[in-house]
């Protein structure tokens, strides 16, 4: 059987690392992309669950990303986990208007991110 | 005797004299009023028309009977002008500046150019002068008798000749003629009448050389030596008595007389035309006067002396040579007396007649709308018709009175009467002058009031009971009332009847006229005239006071002048205007010029009035424009105050304003920079806790990926603790406070240093970084400071640059002794506003939100500035943005970097 495959949006090395380590060790496959254009030409690429998204990114904001998936057909029902260092409540707001599925806080709990994903994925 | 015909003859023929004299004058005049003609000379020899035949016959008469009395007649006139400076003077000035044609005028015109004041000075002029005239007629008359009396000298020198009316009136006839031939021949500008004026100077010396004569003649040839005459003094000439009320009385009426006789005004004040005239006048004039006193007393004495016993003193003169069958000096005697009385007519009736004219005939000649129809040519006839008229009139008037007193009284009594009537416009003349608060009511009261007086105590009973008051009323009082007596009102009896007229008329005159003036408040012009009056010596105009604002059509103005002044004065006075402008409307000045150019022809008042039937005048009173001018003052000190508060508060305002905007900006970077700040902390805090929960939860890592993750974890926690020491390094107000390790390094290195981390960053938005090195460049301070102030510099001219073609460039050179290195991108540049604002604390631009190194240009400033150099944006106009880094260079003891 395959395993759920997961896309991690990440411009900080150690906290992409962390991400790819826990979400393997929880049995996920891991695909990364440190910037909003590498993310989307690989969205396009592959199939995957989910999606965790940070907001902050080089480039196209995360915002931006989470924008262009939710206006293509074929992610509209992606889950997407949206990460951000700044936890005020208008990034909340901005993020889950625009479309994103889950909300998480930096500096967050690696259960709570490893539950939050096999929820969003079904597993 | 002498024989009539050759009497008419001589006199005739030195009227024809006159004339010619007086023709050259006006001759001359015309052709412009100087030389001899404005002389100080002929001018105080005008003046001495105050000797008339009264002083010519009648102060030997008055030497006769009361002593050294008559002396007191010339005392008074002899202070006047031997204190010219304190009255006259001024006096003079006022009437010259403002083209005085009368006393009438003067006063009419002080007060307001008031038309009830001018008419009842006429009047009163008139009555007051009517005795005077009289006596002229009197004189003349007597002295043609004696000179042509049938019966010999001595025989008319001793007999009491019944007054010859029938003489007299042809007199009065004559007078009438030579009057107005001489002096209403035209209506002149200023009333100047330089003929009459020259030939009443050749009567001047003609009877002071009468006088002489006959004196010199009595002195070394009828009496040898004037040792003799006063060895010959009657012992009545000593009289102790003549100095008491009686003197003091006649001084004062003399002085008054000499400027309110309205011939005297005319001559001292009317026809002045400078102040050195008056100058002369003040010491000559006197002269003038002690030579015609110098002989009459030893006349006097030689007349009581020589012939017989009741001669008539008053004729003393010509009786004297007359009886020593001296003819010629006798006829000289008469001629002399002959020209005081026809001088003394003539610019009387010249005087009044201008006065009848301007202030009776004229305001209701104006009111009656006569003037205003009537054509041009046809005003100017009607003035001289009316002049003329009134010259027969007044002449006329003295006959009359001559008639009904009839032999009655001495000449000198007869003028007396005169000089205390006239004398009632002393004190509104005087006070005129002197008192700002005198008002018209005031002067008219007093002036009514002292000329009921007078006539009621003085003029009415030197008829005798023939005219109006019965001898029974003058005797005993009106209704047996006995303080009702003319001669002893109130019961007052201690004067004689001219003293008692002067004391009662002259305090209540003057108390009228103080009182009334304080109860009542002059009017607006009143106050403009007597500011232009009292305070002539400083020169205002009209216009300069402005208290009144008049307007008038031009045309319609013009038109009023041309009746009253005929057409070629009044194209003269116009013709400035119409080359000026062509306006319609007169200007203030214009019509003030107009006024005064009729007042010096109609008089003040009737000039006033005439004007105001064109003119619509504002009238502003003096004090309404005071307390406006003082409300404006104050309104304009408030209204800059508030203009001054005004700008204070809007300046306020703006730097609150700007304040606010500046403080919310502040606020706005502040949430912003917390922001930053907060996901600057949060993501090594992320990596952190992260990592460390991968440690606790999974024991079973190998040690190689264990020491891993503790590495991550332990850079993590240092670049947090970078971070907040950055923040700190922010709020640090002392730069020393901190201690760098300072060394002295190759500032290229940072900069390669800076461009090598941002090398990613700069790849992964596709700009193209490149770089121009100095050498040998040495500073001093800290490296990696340096350094993190141009990945700052760097990274900020990546991520703001969406140039298609994005390029930074990184410059550094060596000027001078600084080292200078230049950051450049080719974006769209820093707006102007902005360019002190991103080097301020938490300030960040709006999109600058993907920034990662957040603290950025505060703090990069601060470590510059703590290096001892500058971090500043070029102010070149280029494309893009360019910070500039410059810092002291580093020198080694051999002066090389």
């Amino acid at each position: 059987m395959f395993k759920t495959r997961v896309l991690i949006v990440e411009d900080e090395p150690n906290i992409m690392e962390s991400l790819s380590f826990i979400l393997q060790r929880a049995d996920f496959d891991i695909d990364t992309a440190p910037d909003g254009v590498e993310a989307l030409r690989q969205l396009r690429r592959h199939t995957y669950s989910a999606l965790i998204l940070d907001l902050m990114l080089p480039g196209i904001s995360g915002l931006d990303v989470l924008r262009s998936v939710r206006s293509d057909k074929a992610l509209e029902a992606l889950p997407v986990i949206v990460l951000s260092a700044k936890g005020q409540a208008a990034d909340r707001k901005a993020a889950e208007t625009t479309g994103a599925t889950a909300f998480i806080t930096k500096p967050f709990s690696n259960a709570e991110v490893i539950d939050r994903v096999r929820e969003l994925t079904g597993g | 005797m002498l024989p009539v015909n050759l009497v008419v003859l001589v006199c005739l023929a030195y009227v024809s004299l006159l004339f010619l004299v007086a023709f050259a004058g006006d001759r001359k005049a015309s052709r412009g009023p100087s030389g001899w003609l404005s002389s100080p000379l002929v001018y105080t020899l005008s003046i001495s028309i105050y000797c008339t035949s009264w002083t010519f016959f009648g102060a030997v008469g008055s030497a006769a009977r009361s002593g050294a009395e008559f002396v007191t007649i010339y005392l008074g006139p002899v202070v006047v002008f031997a204190g010219w400076w304190l009255f006259l003077r001024k006096l003079v000035t006022v009437g010259r500046v403002y083209n005085t044609t009368s006393i009438a005028d003067l006063i009419s015109a002080r007060f307001g150019k008031s038309p009830a004041l001018g008419a009842l000075i006429t009047i009163m002029a008139l009555i007051g002068t009517t005795p005077y005239i009289a006596l002229q007629l009197k004189a003349l008359t007597s002295s043609f008798q004696v000179i042509t009396f049938p019966a010999g000298a001595v025989v008319a020198a001793s007999v009491e000749l019944e007054p010859d009316f029938v003489t007299a009136f042809w007199v009065a006839i004559g007078l009438c003629v030579f009057s107005i031939l001489f002096g209403v021949r035209n209506i002149n500008v200023n009333e100047h009448h330089h003929g009459v004026i020259a030939a009443i100077a050749v009567e001047a010396l003609v009877k002071l050389s009468a006088l002489l004569a006959v004196g010199l003649w009595v002195v070394f040839a009828l009496a040898d030596t004037s040792a003799t005459v006063f060895e010959n003094a009657p012992v009545s000439l000593a009289n102790p008595d003549s100095f008491g009320t009686r003197w003091v009385a006649l001084c004062f009426l003399a002085g008054a007389a000499v400027i309110c006789l309205p011939r005297q005004f005319q001559v001292t004040v009317v026809e002045n035309t400078s102040d050195r005239q008056l100058r002369t006048a003040s010491w000559l004039f006197p002269l003038y006067l002690f030579l015609i006193c110098l002989f009459i007393l030893p006349i006097a004495i030689a007349g009581l002396r020589f012939l017989p016993e009741g001669s008539d003193p008053d004729l003393f003169v010509l009786t004297l040579p007359l009886t020593a069958g001296q003819d010629a000096i006798a006829l000289l005697a008469f001629l002399g007396g002959f020209s005081s009385a026809t001088s003394m007519v003539i610019v009387s009736s010249i005087a009044l007649s201008t006065m009848i004219s301007n202030h009776i005939v004229m305001p209701i000649a104006v009111g009656l709308g006569m003037v205003a129809s009537a054509g041009g040519q046809t005003t100017r006839g009607f003035i001289l018709r009316v002049r003329r008229t009134s010259i027969c009139v007044i002449i006329m008037l003295g006959f009359v009175y001559f008639w009904l007193s009839g032999t009655s009284g001495a000449l000198a009594a007869i003028g007396l009467i005169s000089f205390c009537g006239v004398a009632q416009f002393l004190p509104s003349l005087v006070g005129g002058l002197y008192w700002r608060r005198a008002t018209q009511a005031g002067a008219i009261t007093g002036l009514s009031a002292g000329f009921i007086i007078w006539c009621y105590t003085l003029f009415l009973p030197s008829f005798e009971g023939a005219f109006l008051l019965s001898a029974e009323v003058i005797e005993n009082g009106p209704f047996g009332w006995f303080w009702l007596k003319p001669h002893a009102l109130f019961g007052l009896t201690e004067f004689d009847p001219l003293v008692h007229a002067l004391f009662w008329s002259m305090s209540i005159n003057i108390a009228l006229f103080i009182g009334v003036s304080l109860l009542t408040e002059p009017t607006p012009l009143a106050q403009l005239q007597a500011t232009l009056f009292i305070d002539v010596f400083r020169r205002q105009t009209e216009s300069e006071l402005s208290v009144i604002r008049r307007t008038a059509r031009i045309s319609e103005l013009r038109q009023l002048a041309g009746r009253i002044l005929g057409p070629e004065e009044t194209i003269l006075l116009f013709q400035a205007e119409e080359t000026h402008e062509r306006s319609s409307i007169a200007s203030d000045e214009l019509i003030s010029l107009v006024e005064a150019r009729l007042a010096a022809n109609v008089g003040a008042a009737s000039a006033r009035s005439l004007v105001s039937q064109v003119v619509t005048s504002e009238t502003i009173g003096v004090e309404e424009l005071k307390r406006l001018a003082g409300e404006a003052e104050q309104i304009r000190a408030y209204s800059a105050e508030l203009e001054r508060k005004s700008q204070q508060i809007e300046a306020t305002a703006a730097e609150l304003a700007k304040a606010n905007r500046q403080l919310r900006e502040i606020d706005i970077q502040k949430d912003e920079f917390l922001s930053q700040v907060s996901h600057e902390v949060r993501t090594p805090m992320t990596s952190i806790r992260s990592f460390s929960e991968i440690l606790l939860e999974h024991r079973d890592l190998d040690e190689a990926r264990k020491l891993h993750f503790l590495g991550i974890i332990q850079s993590e926690s240092f670049r947090l603790t970078r971070l907040l020491d950055g923040i700190l390094d922010l709020n640090t107000q002392d730069p020393g406070e901190q201690t760098w390790e300072n060394e002295a390094f190759d500032p290229e290195a940072a900069i390669d240093h800076a461009i090598e981390t941002c090398e990613p960053l700069a790849r992964a938005a596709g700009v193209k970084i490149r770089r121009r090195r100095a050498r040998n460049v040495r500073v001093i301070g800290s490296r990696d400071r340096l350094t993190q102030v141009f990945i700052n510099l760097i990274s900020n001219a990546i991520k703001h640059n969406p140039n298609k073609g994005p390029e930074v460039m990184v410059s550094s050179l060596r000027r001078g002794a600084s080292y200078e290195a230049r950051v450049k991108d080719n974006g769209p540049g820093i707006a102007a506003d902005n360019r002190e604002n991103i080097f301020i604390k938490f300030y960040r631009g709006r999109d600058a939100l993907a920034s990662g190194v957040g603290l950025g240009l505060p703090i990069s400033r601060q470590i510059v500035k703590r290096f001892g150099g500058e971090l500043c944006l070029s102010e070149g106009k280029a494309v893009g943005a360019e910070f500039i880094v410059r810092l002291p260079m580093y020198r080694t003891k051999a002066g090389e970097a």
